[in-house]
């Protein structure tokens, strides 16, 4: 921050310069002999605009792009922590995509420590209503376990089950099913992510 | 508790003119009188409702007839205009035309101010066999005036066959994300409870209030039928599942878990302290139901890696593997439903890649399929412990079912959207 501060400092003393000749240069049709001495100092001083200007544009530039990526990077946080996981038929135990998708959470929680999530687990409509809330119990209880060891405090992470009650999408087909099978994430306690610095 | 529904209707004049030896004597189970009737072994006894007079006289004898019919234990004999019109003469019961119809007995109904006469007859013998009013102060047409009717068959059906009938009792479920409850014969069903996604509502014994628990937030809820009012009983994080409420009306058992599996809980009813009864380490343990005694508890356990059925001591103790782990191509049972007379579960088992209700004899374990025809489940028995209430899809949509488990005869219960987790009341009082 110092170092851009200085180079901008330069770069305003820069145009002044140049603006002092122009006036000079106007109203004065007769050269002198320390005219090739002013020409050749303000063209330095051109060039110097130039290079200052060109860092600034750069650097605002630099700086948009960092605050999109930013934003972007907030998004992207957010939509990784929010992804679903999924399961097999009648069970609770976590699929190698299903670690993969937890295993991306990780830093994310691990850079935004603010940031709670509630795990709600999800079963397809086969099995009893009831056995169902409790499968889908053991399905956010086995997602929360598995963030725990990777270094997520416990008391960030909830979890609960609406069983078959609201499934993803309706059908009876195979499909459908896997996609109601599931642990939802909701996130709070942060009002912008930030993404993890690798 | 025997006797609830003789407490409101206070019969002004209970009167037996002919009692037959031997089946006469009062019965010491019932708070009604036997009717010794004549028909052949094996057979149920024809009984035909004589016309009823006035506006509501139709819906009167329709009611009655279709509460026979649906009982299963009487057989209503439906007369046609010629013969409902020579059914009753001046003299009393056109006897000849009713014993040539098969009759063994006719009931005569007469609306009155005060609620209604009874008038039995006993065709073979030719007599008066009971007579009887019953007071109800309900409007016609009313669930509480229906309730009064349906009194009567239960009376009727219980002094013609010894076994008191269920036309009285109500059935609840979830259908919508509502508690819902209808009469056991499909008519007039109502919500009664829509706060916080309920499920699985059950049956106070009292008759008087429904447990059931709630997903959001999680919990287990008491809903007041007289008043429609609810009150929280448990709730906090995870998940509440399947309460019941105990025999003497003390305890509500449900299951519970949040990370470490789902486990079987009591509480008092009146508040208090939960303390836990399974030992599931880690598995899933839901869907409990008590013994009519009160001593013991079925319920599933996922313990063995699958759903199967199993029993306890109700303090937790003494678990048994209830059900055999070779019936159907997959493991998976589940809600059961201990029969009213202890003798029987019900319960729904995964076969040929959809589920049945069957039940297990408790004395030797033997085997009983009672449907086949679409997905069937989530089995709950009527009071009388002969009918059973039942989810099934052969229709294409999730409704209520009333099955016979000694003719095999069923009926749909409800229509409209999908309906779940039926539980059948006690036997009620009459409001």
């Amino acid at each position: 921050m110092i170092r851009r501060t200085a180079v901008l400092s330069l770069a305003l003393l820069s145009v002044a310069a140049l603006d002092g000749c122009r006036r000079k240069v106007v109203p004065a049709p007769t050269p002198v002999a320390t005219n090739s001495t002013s020409n050749a100092d303000s063209l330095a001083a051109l060039r110097a605009r130039q290079r200052a200007d060109s860092i600034a544009a750069a650097e605002r530039a630099a700086r948009e792009a960092a605050a999109a990526s930013d934003r972007r990077s907030a998004g992207e946080a957010a939509a990784v922590l929010s992804q679903k996981v999924y399961f097999d038929y009648d069970q609770d135990n976590l699929r190698d995509d299903a670690r993969a998708t937890l295993d991306a959470k990780v830093p994310i929680l691990i850079a935004n420590p603010s940031v709670t999530l509630a795990i709600t687990g999800h079963t397809d409509e086969r099995g009893t209503a009831e056995y169902n809330l409790a499968l889908g119990q053991r399905r956010a209880a086995q997602v929360k376990r598995y963030l725990t060891t990777k270094g997520i405090e416990d008391a960030r992470l909830s979890t609960q089950s609406l069983g078959d009650s609201q499934p993803a999408v309706q059908g009876t087909d195979e499909s459908a099913y896997q996609q109601n099978r599931r642990a939802e994430f909701q996130v709070s306690g942060a009002s912008a992510l930030v993404a993890p610095r690798s | 508790m025997r006797f609830p529904s003789l407490r409101h209707f206070l019969p002004v004049a209970l009167l037996v003119l002919f009692v037959a030896a031997p089946l006469a004597a009062q019965d010491s189970t019932s708070r009604g009188v036997r009717i010794g009737l004549t028909y052949d072994p094996g057979s149920k006894p024809g009984v035909a409702v004589l016309p009823v007079t006035g506006a509501t006289g139709d819906s009167v004898r329709a009611i009655v007839q279709r509460d026979f019919d649906y009982g299963d234990r009487v057989n209503p004999i439906v007369l046609d205009a010629t013969a409902a019109s020579e059914a009753s003469r001046a003299t009393g019961p056109n006897w000849p035309l009713l014993a040539r119809l098969g009759a063994a007995a006719a009931v005569q109904i007469t609306p009155t101010a005060n609620g209604f006469h009874l008038a039995v007859y006993n065709v073979a013998k030719k007599q008066t066999a009971l007579i009887r009013d019953y007071a109800t102060s309900a409007a016609p047409q009313s669930r509480a005036w229906r309730a009064a009717l349906h009194g009567i068959s239960d009376d009727l059906e219980e002094a013609f066959t010894g076994v008191r009938g269920i036309a009285g009792t109500r059935i609840v479920f979830e259908r919508g994300k509502r508690i819902w409850m209808v009469d056991s014969d499909g008519d007039g069903a109502t919500p009664v409870s829509d706060v916080g996604t309920p499920m699985s509502p059950s049956w106070n014994p009292s008759g008087r209030t429904i447990a059931y628990s709630t997903l959001v937030p999680a919990g287990i809820s008491v809903v007041d039928l007289s008043t429609g009012r609810s009150r929280t009983l448990v709730s906090g994080a995870g998940v509440y599942i399947s309460p019941i409420v105990s025999p003497d009306g003390a305890n509500v058992i449900y299951a519970h878990g949040v990370d470490a599996g789902v486990d079987l809980y009591t509480i008092p009813l009146s508040g208090g302290s939960p303390r836990r009864l399974s030992v599931g380490r880690g598995s899933d343990n839901v869907s409990p139901s008590f013994s009519p005694d009160g001593r013991r508890i079925v319920f599933m356990s996922g313990r063995a890696g699958h759903p199967e059925i199993y029993t306890m001591d109700a303090d937790g103790t003494n678990v048994d593997l209830l059900t055999p782990l070779d019936i159907g191509e997959r493991a998976y049972r589940a809600s059961p439903d201990w029969s009213p007379d202890g003798r029987l579960v019900a319960f729904q088992s995964q076969m040929g890649g959809t589920f049945q209700v069957l039940t297990i004899n408790l004395r030797d374990r033997s085997l009983r399929q009672l449907t086949s025809d679409g997905r069937n489940e989530d089995p709950s028995w009527a009071p009388d412990g002969r009918h059973l209430t039942f989810v099934s899809d052969r229709t294409g949509v999730k409704q209520l079912w009333v099955l016979d488990i000694e003719t095999g005869r069923s009926r749909q219960l409800t229509r409209g959207a999908p309906g779940r987790v039926p539980a059948w009341s006690p036997r009620l009082s009459a409001e």
